[in-house]
């Protein structure tokens, strides 16, 4: 996804270097593993777009890709292993019971490392949803092994190892992080990141089920409720056709509002990048970026954007990216396919009628 | 209020702020720092040159650990029309000396070097911390400070104003009227990177020698304004500024005369494959001597940019606020010392010492450049475009005898200006020069 | 009742908007870059100053990181926070998450033997120059405490019973949830407006002694886990995204009236992809 590969950069110092042997325990770890998250009766789209990745992945080891699911529903659970399968999973790992109906860290925890240290996988991938990072971060660390977040490209190497690209220094730069020598090598990856891949109707394959030995009485961590967001209030980003966005090129919060009209016209989500929540111009379930969403749109406009790395990664899957900013010398001029120099405040305005006129001209002759 | 009571209170943690505050920190004295910024620096913005003479007043070897971008060497004074100019250049191995002259520096790192230093001596900084007003006693002696922080105010017998040139809190405690525009030049720059190698080939250096240029002319459309570039080890900063009262009449931007600059001649090349870094903007005062405000009274004076010390001619300005904000601190530890108070009286000797040093004699000596400069629109239009052609006329080697070309020369500065045009512009240059 | 105790976890991190890559040498840039409390510890601390405010008790700000991380806690001092720790030593450079969350553990034992076990141990939810968000989650874990992340309030702390209620944020909508202190919880971004410290705080903590341990000092025996010893991961490469090889299409702007350019980019916009043409028309249709 990146166009990325300049010369290797000396800043992490000789440890690039080091390979030693991987412990004689950890050679046994074989497959790659993808946590399915399964909430409300759905299978995240993020699982589905890893098992995609996963699929590869295990092609390029010559290993077999499995899914893991944990639920309540034993029905419910078993049309999502075979939703798997046709993803390209060869088998399902199934823990049912009514412990785990809503997540929580510690039973999710649990089962997870449970499976992990008995059928031992070499590769585990999770969706880095907030559920997906709670429990990454607790597995890992039980584990103890290696973890990179919100990779934005997966690959492995010469030496059969898992190459992680994410980026650093708050989306400066990319990274490429391994675990050398400790199983599993974890990775979470944010939704849209990975393309959706297509289904095999019919394809099929195994179930193994397990079940650690624990009871509700020993969670201490209760669910009371649970609060379903107003469908009408979030946002459907991540898989808009159009989305318009706005950064601190607009100078005031007021001046959002030219961002929602031009989305308004066209029928588009709109957004914004990481300052504007941090200034509270918008709220984060519409920040767009590696640490928001990533969006794939067919048409993203960016106004007044600067475009640093951050920015870039949560964008770049788009088929059409058109850049407004008053600096020609923005960083998202070297990734937009269409720029105009312009200062968004004044340009937004006009761009917005211009579409209104075009299309309420049809309207009235449609 | 807070408990704390300190003897002096230093508003702003720029060059004139710290030198007063190490200064007298350094003899004893409890001082209070307060920077509205976030770090020390933050707000700053210079191009930026050290003049080491008025540092090593203060921290005679801050050659050691201060952060210096390169030794200046070399000197470039030019004119500029649309695509040439007609310069000056000095440059003497004589400045390749032990203790150089000059550095450029870059404010940023410059100012947290010399803030650590502040603190080292036993200042308290505090930063993000804004100054709201001066707190006056009933008999209209300053007391103390009023801050934006909760339970902000804190007490002092001496409040020093660095608070720069927008000295909002001397305004807002009637020390000082508002700015005017015809007193303040806007100026913007960009900090560009390049690789010391090109840098050193581009410029002709070797090591850490460096490279000022000063230029003016038509880069300013007509309005009254100066450009520099200077080189650091590993960037360049590039920047030009105006009156701002021009600004105001011809509607041209500070950031669209920085293109026009960048995108000159002589200078695009020397920018060529850089990466820009960073763009900032700030006010420098131009009114000169006679735009310096009262500069003291019971328990407080005003050091540095927000008394308009700055020679717009030499563009000297960050050695003026270190040697006014060193001159502060030592008179306000001197009568310390001798048990006296902070009356307007006991304070005046905070200006007298400054009239018998170079800062009041070099303003009082160009005293008269701003009104110049502002009547004398052609410096900046008609006498580049005048001297250039007068330079190309004489180059070109066209078959044309040498005396016709004379006579071509003077007869454009006659025709542009006329002989009494011609004269008064020497007179009256000569007049404000003295 | 015994007064509260909540431990804050933060960290320095350069301020990135200023992060810069070299252009020839394709290095990372840091010359006088500044430091910063990363953000969102921000409202971690805050959260843990208001709950000190309401039921008593203090406030331990602890960060691990090189020597200038003393300047951060000083600014959480200067908040209003009551003790800072700093954790420096060389044997921590190059540490990844797993490694920090190994050396920060130790320290919050030793806090514990110092002043009394934490009932709460606030972490930021994730950081800006690293943005994994597993310190937190790898604290809970190796301390034993209950874990809630993405939490955008605290509904109710209950000291006597010993149990904490807070909102979570999950997919597609809030968990209210119940669990017993000792606590691990990230606050979400947004969940508060930081304080300004008063002019005491920041006084105070100008002069304030700011507590230093060394690895040793921290009780940490076991330095292969420190580290790069201790860091499973390992950063192979560093580098700059190239620009794309095509380069955007500009569409001149300079001089030219404000719709005649909107104009054009609609026109552009449709001629590289018509189905976004047909998409609107079947769209302002439909209206």
């Amino acid at each position: 996804m990146s166009e990325a590969s300049a010369p290797p950069a000396p800043a992490s110092g000789g440890r690039a270097s080091m390979r030693k042997e991987l412990p004689e325990h950890f050679k046994a770890y074989k497959h790659v593993w993808v946590f399915v998250e399964y909430e409300h009766g759905q299978i995240h789209p993020v699982s589905l777009e890893l098992l995609g990745e996963g699929r590869k992945l295990a092609d390029k080891l010559n290993a077999e890709l499995a899914g893991v699911l944990i639920g309540a529903d034993r029905d419910q659970l078993a049309a999502a292993a075979a939703t798997c399968h046709e993803y390209g999973a060869d088998l399902v790992y199934l823990t049912v019971d009514p412990i785990y109906e809503q997540y929580r860290n510690e039973p999710f925890t649990r089962a997870m490392t449970e499976l992990v240290n008995t059928f031992k996988p070499e590769i585990l991938l999770l969706g880095a949803t907030t559920l997906g990072r709670d429990l990454a971060g607790s597995v890992a660390t039980t584990l103890l092994t290696g973890l990179t977040a919100d990779s934005t490209e997966l690959a492995i190497d010469d030496e059969r190892s898992l190459a992680a690209t994410r980026p650093t220094f708050g989306g400066s730069l990319l990274c490429t992080i391994h675990t050398l020598n400790y199983r599993p090598q974890m990775a979470t990856v944010r939704p849209r990141v990975m393309p959706m891949p297509t289904p095999q109707p019919g394809r099929s394959g195994r179930i193994v089920e397990h079940k650690p030995d624990l009871v509700e009485e020993d969670i201490v961590t209760k669910v009371l409720r649970f609060i379903p967001d107003r469908q009408s209030d979030t946002a459907q980003l991540a898989y808009a056709d159009i989305v318009v966005a706005g950064g601190l090129g607009l100078r005031s919060a007021e001046n959002f509002q030219l961002v929602k009209a031009l989305a308004e016209v066209l029928g588009a989500e709109h957004g914004g990048s990481r300052p504007l929540v941090q200034k509270g111009w918008i709220t984060a379930d519409r920040q767009i970026g590696q640490t928001g969403k990533t969006i794939r749109p067919k048409l993203y406009i960016a106004a007044g954007i600067s475009g640093a790395i951050q920015h870039r990664v949560g964008v770049e899957g788009a088929d059409l990216i058109v850049a407004i900013n008053i600096d020609p010398n923005a960083p998202i001029f070297d990734f937009a396919h269409v720029g105009v120099v312009a200062d968004a405040v004044e340009f937004l305005p006009a761009l917005t009628q211009t579409f209104a006129e075009r299309l309420s001209v049809n309207r009235l002759a449609g | 209020m807070v408990d704390a009571k300190f003897d002096v209170i230093v508003v702003g943690a720029g060059p004139s702020g710290n030198a007063a505050a190490y200064t007298m920190a350094k003899q004893g004295l409890k001082v209070l720092q307060l920077e509205r910024g976030e770090y020390p620096g933050s707000k700053n913005v210079q191009g930026a040159i050290l003049y080491a003479n008025a540092l090593e007043q203060i921290i005679p070897d801050f050659r050691e650990d201060a952060p210096l971008e390169r030794h200046v060497i070399e000197q470039r004074s030019w004119m500029l029309d649309d695509t040439s100019y007609v310069g000056m250049h000095y440059r003497s191995d004589d400045f390749n000396e032990e203790k150089p002259n000059r550095y450029t520096i870059i404010r940023a790192q410059f100012d947290k070097w010399f803030s650590g230093k502040v603190r080292e001596a036993g200042a308290t900084v505090l930063c993000e911390t804004t100054v709201k007003e001066l707190i006056r006693n009933d008999r209209g002696r300053v007391i103390g400070v009023k801050t934006d922080r909760e339970d902000g105010a804190v007490m002092a017998d001496m409040v020093v104003l660095a608070e720069g040139v927008n000295g909002l809190v001397g305004h807002r405690s009637g020390l000082r009227s508002e700015l005017k525009p015809d007193t303040v030049a806007l100026a913007v720059k960009e900090m560009h990177f390049l690789p010391r190698e090109v840098i050193e080939s581009r410029f002709n250096l070797k090591g850490d020698e460096g490279v000022v240029i000063e230029a003016m002319g038509a880069v300013t459309s007509g309005m009254t304004g100066t450009a520099f570039l200077y080189t650091n080890q590993e960037s360049i900063s590039v920047g030009i500024g105006c009156i701002v009262s021009d600004f105001q009449e011809s509607g041209e931007t500070p950031y669209g005369l920085l293109e026009r600059f960048k995108n000159h001649p002589a200078i695009r090349p020397l920018l060529e494959d850089s990466e820009v870094k960073e763009y900032a903007a700030h006010l420098i005062p131009e009114g000169g001597y006679k735009a310096i405000p009262q500069l003291y009274g019971d328990g407080w004076l005003i050091v540095g940019d927000a008394g308009q010390f700055v020679n717009a001619v030499h563009r000297e300005g960050s050695n003026l606020a270190m040697t006014t904000g060193r001159v502060a601190g030592e008179t306000i530890a001197r009568l310390k010392r001798r048990g006296e108070d902070f009356s307007a009286e006991n304070l005046a000797e905070y200006r007298r010492r400054l009239e018998d040093s170079f800062v009041m004699k070099d303003l009082k000596k160009y005293r008269n450049i701003p009104s110049f400069l502002h009547k004398s629109k052609h410096l900046f239009d008609t006498y580049p475009r005048l001297l250039s052609k007068a330079a190309q006329t004489w180059l070109r080697v066209d078959g044309v005898d040498k005396v016709s070309k004379e006579k071509e020369i003077i007869g454009a500065f006659r025709k542009s200006r006329k002989w009494s045009g011609l004269l008064s512009d020497a007179f009256n240059l000569a007049r404000a020069w003295r | 009742m015994s007064q509260m105790h909540i431990v804050v976890c933060i960290k320095q991190v350069p301020d990135s908007a200023q992060i810069r890559v070299h252009p020839v040498t394709n290095t990372i840039m840091r010359q006088g870059v500044p430091t910063i409390i990363n953000p969102c510890d921000l409202f971690s601390l805050e959260e843990a100053l208001r709950w000190r405010d309401r039921l008593g008790g203090e406030v331990t700000v602890l960060t691990m990181g090189p020597p200038t991380a003393a300047e951060s806690l000083r600014k959480a001092l200067a908040f209003g926070a009551d003790r800072a720790v700093l954790l420096t030593d060389r044997y921590f450079a190059g540490s990844d998450t797993l490694a920090t969350s190994f050396a920060l553990t130790q320290a919050i034992a030793k806090v514990s033997d110092m002043w009394g076990a934490p009932d709460l141990v606030f972490c930021g939810k994730q950081t800006i120059d690293g943005d994994t968000a597993q310190v937190g989650p790898g604290i809970a874990s190796r301390l034993g405490l209950n874990q809630l992340t993405y939490v955008a309030s605290i509904a109710s702390i209950d000291q006597e019973a010993g149990t904490i209620e807070a909102e979570r944020r999950a997919e597609g909508g809030v968990q209210v949830l119940s669990t017993r202190l000792p606590a691990l919880v990230t606050m979400l971004e947004g969940s508060n407006e930081m304080r300004r410290g008063s002019m005491a705080s920041a006084l105070a903590a100008a002069t304030a002694e700011i507590v230093t341990w060394s690895a040793a000092d921290a009780g940490i025996e076991d330095l292969t886990k420190c580290g790069l010893r201790g860091s499973p991961t390992v950063v192979k490469k560093v580098f700059a995204p190239l620009a794309r090889s095509e380069k955007a299409e500009q569409i001149a702007a300079a001089r030219r009236p404000t719709d005649e350019i909107a104009a054009e980019l609609m026109e552009t916009i449709f001629a590289r992809q018509p189905a976004i043409e047909s998409d609107l028309m079947r769209f302002a249709s439909g209206q």
